[in-house]
């Protein structure tokens, strides 16, 4: 491998920033369609691929099921799944054709050496809709990478970008910074696909306040959305809520950054939740977790200081996926509010009103149970059950941020689109930071990796003609 | 809580591996782990006998070092169980032959070849010793057929029982105690030993120098294992051979012994080189390279035995065989007293490992244990 120096010396026919799966899938695109092509990632190797590093599956529609989908899944349903998450929040045409390029996205992956863990027996619950990477994001990702070496795409690590030379909506160069130096790149045509800005958290302050400081990031600590914010601000037109992020509720002591999947907790449903005041805020028991987790990142983020308990009792506590950090455990309410650092006066109270509010009913984690509470304020609706089995387990929460929603606005040749509506001639954006013309709200598991997977291929196809034109 | 820092650091990883599951697909470790919530130490033997050491789980880790929570499931595991070998030794106080394990091995193998040596030198002729022999019997006119076979059953039957015991304390530790190994699940056991089939870090090769898998170390292990396997063979037809039809050796080139014991031997002599040579470009950091001595008395003793038998072979008829015959036999008699007490154990620990695994699959876990008959 030459030199960083001296790569960056080169002019290019295509220069990509980042190195997730967007940046990869456009990167493999272009130099298969004999580009030459330059991938700089701002982080080093091992952490190399965002967020794509912690993901687990992608989502694609099909008309059969295959060695690992276990059933056909058609363009329109997955459209009806994507409207309802988004609330119409959703760029029809490009969503459409989101859906439409992802039944090729099976065939690709396997063709560029990524390979899916087979679904034994159906159990996998998304086996249907999601096709699971084998060994997960990162072993995805070194499979691209694999293939991206073998075409001849050279990558530098430890090279973020920080600086873009855009003439009247045309990429002329980039700054890139490497071992403490600046550096010049030429290239004739531009793919950012650099992701969000979730681990900016001076960024994040400017949406929600302070109070962001207390948030734990889920993914990488190199998405900083500096590639976003220059497009931005090179007069690269907007798209999605600057103020809105994907927020699920996570254990307390995950670290700050790059916990990852592991640190999630599914225990609120069978207990209660209380804030640092010893006092619950949300019916617990409203819908089964999945469709839940994603609004528990707010509720968290809303109370004071940005933490809240999950509590749960003996009877609960093998009943959710273990969790990586052990529970607090004690044998009695006021241990724990002691352990909690919580006013026991106050915890024994809410629990017992709790209890005095839960009506009989028969359990049933598979359903809408009818376990509920009357007269509460917030009621419990589901597998209400009384916490009254000693030992007692408690689980702290935080707000875990997983993406941010604000993007640059593309077309479906993924050019970016600059203000004045005008597209870009060499200028191309795929994955998280353009994700909000198809995702403009909620999330759909899985569609991240599509819609990052799709983009970066037509940014790396149409990047690579216009270089070479 | 745990008794080692090995088994606190896997107990530590399977919590976090139980959390993630992105591995799952990988081998059979992680669909096991799944099944349990806590880890005691049986658990962790088990699944540490149960990793293939395929690597793949380390390349695959989001959380692999340098970040925090450091994991890394293949050091940890192979640490584990060569941890667990000496565990189940037989008797215990011969455990601590695994600590020092290279260095026993190659001293019970240097006395064991001396002792040949010196005792053909005192008890045949050295005229006898020294000269060629051809024809049947030929063997037996340095050492008398009688004399090997006790020698050499006697050594055996004690390393069968070692290694019976050795089992049944592992079957005991890793929770099996009180089932029985069923006949479907052995069968399932044998073709995924037979096949490797874990060490393919589902599907792509293991990994080796770096993150480009290869299927090299499956190769090289397969030729040591049938290797083994052909010599083994070729003994017993030997001894049939001898029994019931009252055919002595040196037999023909074209005779089975000689066509099972010359594959094997090449098998022998192969495998361990080629796995010696993966082993020293392998990286080290999903290795536990603490154990190195153990590993390379396992693989230097079955070299050498495959290559002295095959110089036997070809020198049969030369009057250095009586001295190669002398080598040949020291290395496997030496190899018979410690097969128990070193790598050797490892494929009968992860059989075991293997058949367990296949019973929960079947039957679930815990594993039912067998109903009594009323009496
Ligand atoms: C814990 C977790 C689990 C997830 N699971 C799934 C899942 O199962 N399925 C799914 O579809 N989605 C999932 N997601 C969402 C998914 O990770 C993203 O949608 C996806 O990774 C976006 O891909 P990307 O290539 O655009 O960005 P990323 O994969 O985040 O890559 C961005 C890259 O840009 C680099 N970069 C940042 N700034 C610069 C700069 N200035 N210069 C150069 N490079 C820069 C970063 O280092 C990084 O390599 C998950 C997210 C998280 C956090
Ligand atoms: S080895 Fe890493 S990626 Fe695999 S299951 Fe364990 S924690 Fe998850
Ligand atoms: S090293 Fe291979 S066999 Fe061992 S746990 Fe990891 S993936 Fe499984």
């Amino acid at each position: 491998m030459p030199e960083p120096s001296e790569l960056f010396s080169r002019s290019w026919d295509v220069l990509v920033a980042g190195g997730g799966n967007a940046a990869l899938c456009a990167a493999i695109e272009a130099a298969w369609s004999g580009a030459s092509v330059l991938v700089v990632e701002a982080a080093p190797k091992f952490y190399r691929g965002g967020n794509t590093r912690h993901t687990r599956n992608l989502r694609c529609a099909h008309d059969e099921a295959n060695e690992v989908l276990t059933g056909p899944y058609p363009e329109e349903e997955l459209w009806e799944d994507l409207l309802r998450v988004t609330g119409g929040e959703t760029d029809e045409e490009l969503a459409r054709f989101t859906i439409a390029r992802s039944k090729e996205l099976w065939d690709y992956m396997n063709a560029q050496g990524v390979r899916f863990q087979p679904s034994i027996g159906g159990t996998l619950s998304l086996g249907r809709t999601n096709a699971f990477f084998l060994g997960g994001g990162r072993a995805m990702l070194n499979a691209l990478y694999r293939r991206a070496g073998r075409l001849g795409v050279k990558v530098v690590y430890d090279a973020p970008l920080t600086g873009l030379e855009i003439e009247d909506g045309v990429f002329r160069s980039a700054t890139v910074a490497h071992g403490g130096r600046d550096y010049r790149v030429k290239a004739k045509a531009f793919v950012g696909a650099a992701g969000g800005f979730e681990a900016n958290i001076e960024w994040l302050k400017e949406a929600w306040g302070p109070e962001a400081e207390n948030f734990l990031i889920r993914g990488t600590a190199y998405n900083r959305g500096a590639v976003l914010r220059l497009l931005l601000d090179a007069g690269v037109k907007s798209i999605g809520d600057p103020r809105q992020c994907h927020a699920v509720a996570i254990d307390a002591r995950a670290p700050k950054f790059d916990g990852g999947i592991s640190t999630r907790l599914d225990c609120v449903v069978f207990g209660i939740v209380v804030n640092r005041d010893g006092e619950r805020f949300y019916d617990e028991g409203e819908d089964f977790w999945p469709k839940r987790y994603a609004i528990w990142g707010r509720l968290v983020a809303a109370q004071p200081d940005q933490i809240a308990y999950a509590i749960i009792d003996s009877r609960s506590i093998d009943r959710f996926m273990p969790s990586i950090f052990p529970p607090i455990e004690a044998g009695s309410l006021e241990e724990l509010a002691a352990k909690l650092q919580l006013d026991a006066a106050r915890l024994r109270a809410t629990i017992e009103t709790f209890n005095g509010a839960v009506k009989p009913g028969s359990f049933d984690p598979a359903a809408l149970d009818d376990c509920r509470t009357e007269g509460l304020s917030p009621e419990k609706t589901h597998w209400a059950r009384t916490i009254s089995e000693p030992p007692y387990y408690a689980y702290p929460l935080r707000p875990g941020i997983t993406f941010t929603y604000l993007g640059v606005r593309v077309d479906r040749n993924a050019r970016m689109i600059m203000e004045g509506s005008a597209p870009s001639p060499n200028m191309f954006a795929a994955g998280e930071i353009m994700a909000g013309n198809v995702l403009g709200k909620g999330y759909l598991a899985g569609i991240g990796m599509t819609i990052g997977a799709v983009f970066g291929r037509v940014a790396g196809r149409e990047a690579g003609q216009h270089a070479r034109n | 809580m745990h008794a080692t820092e090995d088994l606190a650091e896997a107990d530590r990883l399977m919590r976090i591996c139980n959390a993630c599951r992105y591995c799952e697909g990988l081998c059979a470790v992680f669909p096991a782990m799944e099944k349990r919530r806590s880890f005691a130490q049986g658990d962790l033997n088990y699944l540490a006998n149960l990793c293939h050491q395929c690597g793949a789980c380390y390349f695959d880790c989001q959380y692999a070092p340098p970040h925090e929570f450091a994991v890394n499931v293949p050091k940890t595991l192979s640490k584990v169980r060569s941890g667990s070998y000496g565990l189940y030794a037989w008797p215990r106080a011969l455990a601590p032959l695994f600590e020092r394990n290279g260095l026993a091995i190659a001293l019970v193998a240097a006395f064991s070849v001396a002792a040949f040596i010196f005792g053909f030198a005192a008890w045949t002729d050295a005229g006898v010793l020294f000269s060629a022999h051809h024809g049947e019997g030929a063997f037996y006119r340095i050492m008398p057929h009688a004399a090997m076979a006790w020698l050499f059953g006697a050594a055996f039957l004690y390393a069968v029982v070692a290694l019976v015991m050795g089992f049944r304390a592992f079957w005991a530790d890793i929770g099996a105690g009180g089932t029985r190994p069923q006949g479907l699940s052995v069968w399932q056991a044998i073709r995924d030993a037979g096949r490797l089939r874990y060490l393919d870090g589902g599907g792509v090769g293991c990994m080796n120098e770096d993150e480009q898998p290869t299927d090299m170390r499956r190769h090289y292990h397969h030729a040591t294992f049938y290797g083994f396997l052909a010599c083994f063979a070729s003994t017993l037809t030997a001894t049939f051979f001898h029994y019931a039809f009252g055919w002595e050796a040196p037999y023909s080139w074209y005779s089975l012994p000689v066509v099972l014991g010359t594959l094997g031997g090449i098998g022998l002599v192969v495998g361990p080189l080629g796995l010696m040579r993966a082993k020293k470009t392998r990286d080290k950091t999903m290795t536990d390279t603490s154990r190195f001595g153990m590993d390379v008395a396992f693989l230097a003793m079955l070299f050498a035995i495959g290559a002295t038998g095959l110089l036997l072979l070809f020198l049969r008829a030369t009057p250095l065989m009586g001295t190669l015959l002398a080598v040949h036999l020291g290395f496997v008699f030496g190899f018979f007293l410690t097969m128990p007490y070193g790598k050797f154990v490892h494929g009968l620990y992860r059989f075991g490992a293997l058949v367990r695994y296949a019973m929960e699959e079947r039957q679930g876990y815990p594993v039912p244990a067998p109903k009594r008959r009323a009496a």
